[in-house]
């Protein structure tokens, strides 16, 4: 019996990375290394203000002062900072903003991915994209619909140009660039991104996304998306990723801010399949991401949606900081390991306002030998009266060589506050495999829809369009890998 | 149909089965009883291809292949149904989506299209009403939170959808009240074909009285100890099973 779940699992884990092609493009670099010059060329390359290259530089020499964080129950092999290329741009004509015009290169690589960039003539299907290759944006599609109803999505470089008043406001005002080590890194280095802005009282018409793409060798993206949610407005918001295959491993440090005003309610799903590295457990991408939304005004409301399969070290907490009084966060995660991947993530709920709620769930399946970890903070602070939370961390192990951890902690400050959490760890059932067997359902089905089945509480807060893809993307990472 | 032979198996290392012999023919019902123990269900089990028992000798011909040589799923599309004594709870995975996923597979090895959407819902509507089973109870993850009742006519329920050639019930009378007993009884009969057979396990013979065997065997000590004919489950209920140790 384990023989031949082995075999299967050899069978199936062989299968190839869908996504690990790479597009034959000029690229434009700003040379390997990082130093004040490197900064100073990415800032002079998407010409930006004095302000934001003053932005970059004083994240910088902090970072400097700063030694990679080791707490994470990862482990992270050295990083040589001086070896990653900090910008690489494909060379494409110049890319005017009010053309739609893009590299045929570029498209057939989105369309390979299968990303959307052709605007569709219903006003009811189709996403708005935002479309990331390395270090810029390459193109945003249905701007002009949008910007009809005052919704601004732009790339993050265009947005410090011709929206520079909204991105002083808030950019670094829910993660300052002394946040932490990796957003230090970013906010020195960070290179394209979306902008999103919804104005009071508008409902945003369409699911906005961005797509990120890592294709240049050596390179390291470093994306910084800020969305702002102005009173009673609602936006759901997607982002997905992917990279070549490569044996070597390419850092992604990213920072997403959401500043959520009066009543404002944002959404923000992601199903991240950077390339986890190969069976052996070489090459694939280093995740270093801050997350986190600032639910600031009265009844506003942040929900934050994951689906983790990708990545050979995933380091992420999206969380949320309920300051406006009644105001409600949300976490719903799958996270998934296999072969040598590790994740270490979770979510921070800082409870300032009164009458705050959040909700947490968190399911972690774990195969191969690969290390799954859930670490979450929920902090109450001293007036916020009546804060309510609720946790529910599982985790699911298919194997008898992978590790799932849970980390929770509680900091309350408040006796009014109710806060519960709730754990489970569980292995796949053999009676279930059995059932579904019986019926006529081979195992390495039985197991999708084991997963799935496990997963789903997860699943169905995720768009429609996403939840497919998801629900395939499980499958894919776990088929056969119960043993 | 199915034949069985001098059938050898065991668990952990453990010898249950100690030579079985058994011959079931289309059309037949067969019962095999016998007290706790001796070897009822691994029978079963060894039969579907439960991975955590081991035929260690003997054969089992089923419709013509050798079938201890098929995984558990070839099994189940050759024809081969068993209605568990404990059926297994999946959360989150919709009855619905579950028989979708094992009729199309049952399809696929017969080389047809998948049921389309509309025509599979028929097909549930149809078949349901063979076990009076709740609409809404198809709409839940698959037995979860199901009674006892429930969850045996949601396995008949299930024998009826995959349309088996040999259905093994197991113990499914075991905590059924009498109006389940009835709903269950009626469901298997109406599924008997003169193509296909029934094997019935059980402890007892109540719930021979509504599912009528041809042939009785009585399993002791992992040997078919005496076989016969419905006469002899009578018997085992005046008597007991002590006489025949």
């Amino acid at each position: 019996m384990e023989d031949n779940q082995n075999d299967l699992l050899d069978d199936l884990t062989s299968r190839e990375y869908k996504y690990g092609f790479t597009t034959n493009v000029e690229t434009d670099y700003v040379p390997k290394g990082l130093n004040e010059a490197t900064i100073r060329r990415i800032s002079e390359k998407k010409g930006e203000p004095d302000w934001m290259l003053e932005f970059r530089l004083k994240a910088f020499h902090y970072w400097e002062g700063l030694t990679m964080p080791r707490w994470a129950h990862l482990n992270i092999p050295d990083i040589d900072y001086q070896n990653i290329i900090y910008y690489a741009a494909p060379k494409t004509k110049e890319k005017s903003t009010a053309s739609d015009e893009i590299d045929p290169e570029l498209q057939k690589t989105f369309d390979k991915l299968g990303i959307p960039l052709q605007e569709r003539k219903s006003l009811t299907d189709g996403i708005a994209v935002d479309a990331v290759m390395d270090s810029v944006s390459v193109k945003t599609t249905y701007r002009k619909e949008l910007a009809d109803r005052g919704i601004l999505f732009c790339s993050f470089s265009e947005a410090v140009k011709a929206h520079p008043d909204l991105v002083r406001k808030y950019m670094g005002s829910v993660v300052p660039y002394h946040d932490n080590y990796f957003a230090a890194l970013n906010s020195a280095v960070f290179s394209d991104g979306s902008f999103v802005y919804i104005p009071k009282g508008v409902r945003c018409p369409r699911e906005l996304s961005t797509y990120f793409r890592i294709n240049a060798v050596n390179t390291g993206q470093f994306e910084r998306t800020l969305i702002i949610a102005d009173d009673d407005s609602y936006v759901s918001y997607l982002e997905g990723c992917t990279a070549p295959m490569r044996d070597e491993n390419q850092l992604h440090a990213a920072i997403v801010e959401i500043i959520a005003l009066e009543r404002a309610e944002v959404k923000y799903s992601t199903v991240q399949n950077w390339y986890p590295g190969d069976k052996q457990g070489r090459g694939g991408i280093y995740n270093f991401v801050t997350k986190r939304a600032h639910c600031k005004g009265e009844g506003s409301k942040v929900s934050w949606t994951q689906v983790e399969t990708g990545s050979a070290i995933t380091w992420k907490y999206p969380g949320c900081i309920l300051s406006g009084d009644n105001s409600s966060g949300e976490f719903y995660s799958v996270a998934v390991t296999n072969h040598f991947q590790q994740a270490d993530t979770g979510t921070k709920m800082i409870h300032i306002g009164k009458n705050t709620k959040s909700r947490i769930v968190s399911k972690g399946i774990s195969a191969g030998t690969s290390q799954n970890s859930y670490r979450g903070l929920v902090k109450v602070t001293k007036n916020a009266e009546n804060a309510r939370n609720h946790s529910q961390c599982d985790s699911l192990l298919l194997s008898d060589t992978c590790g799932a951890h849970t980390f929770p902690y509680m900091d309350i400050h408040n006796e009014t506050a109710v806060v519960e959490h709730e754990a489970t760890t569980s292995k796949i059932n053999e009676e279930q495999l059995l059932y579904c067997n019986q019926r006529g359902i081979p195992t390495e089905e039985a197991v999708g829809l084991i997963i799935n089945g496990y997963a789903k509480e997860v699943l169905n807060k995720l768009p429609m369009e996403f939840a497919v893809e998801a629900q395939k993307l499980l499958q894919i990472s776990l088929e056969g890998s119960v043993g | 149909m199915l034949t069985i032979k001098n059938l050898h198996a065991s668990i952990n290392g453990k010898e249950i089965l100690k030579g079985i012999d058994l011959q079931v023919n289309k059309g037949e019902v067969h019962a095999i009883m016998g007290p706790n123990g001796s070897g009822k269900s691994t029978l079963a089990s060894v039969l579907v291809g439960n991975p955590a028992f081991e035929a260690i000798r003997g054969e089992v011909v089923f419709n013509g292949k050798n079938l201890l040589e098929l995984l558990p799923e070839e099994r189940s599309y050759e024809g081969l149904f068993l209605s568990f004594q404990y059926p297994v709870e999946i959360p989150g995975v919709s009855m619905v989506n579950f028989m979708r996923t094992a009729i199309n597979e049952h399809r696929k090895y017969k080389g047809l299209e998948p049921l389309s959407a509309g025509k599979f819902l028929e097909l549930i509507r149809e078949k349901r009403n063979v076990v009076e089973l709740d609409a809404t109870l198809v709409n839940r993850s698959v037995n979860e939170g199901f009674s006892g009742g429930e969850k045996k006519r949601n396995e008949i329920f299930q024998m009826a959808m995959l349309e088996p050639s040999l259905a093994i019930l197991d113990e499914t009378d075991s905590g059924l009240d009498i109006d389940a007993l009835r709903i269950v009884s009626k469901g298997v009969n109406q599924l008997k074909r003169p193509e296909n057979a029934i094997v019935v396990i059980t402890h007892y013979q109540r719930l021979l009285q509504y599912i009528k065997p041809d042939f009785v065997h009585v399993l002791y000590q992992g040997k078919i100890v005496k076989s016969g004919g419905p006469e002899l489950a009578a018997e085992l209920e005046e008597k007991g099973y002590d006489w025949l140790k």
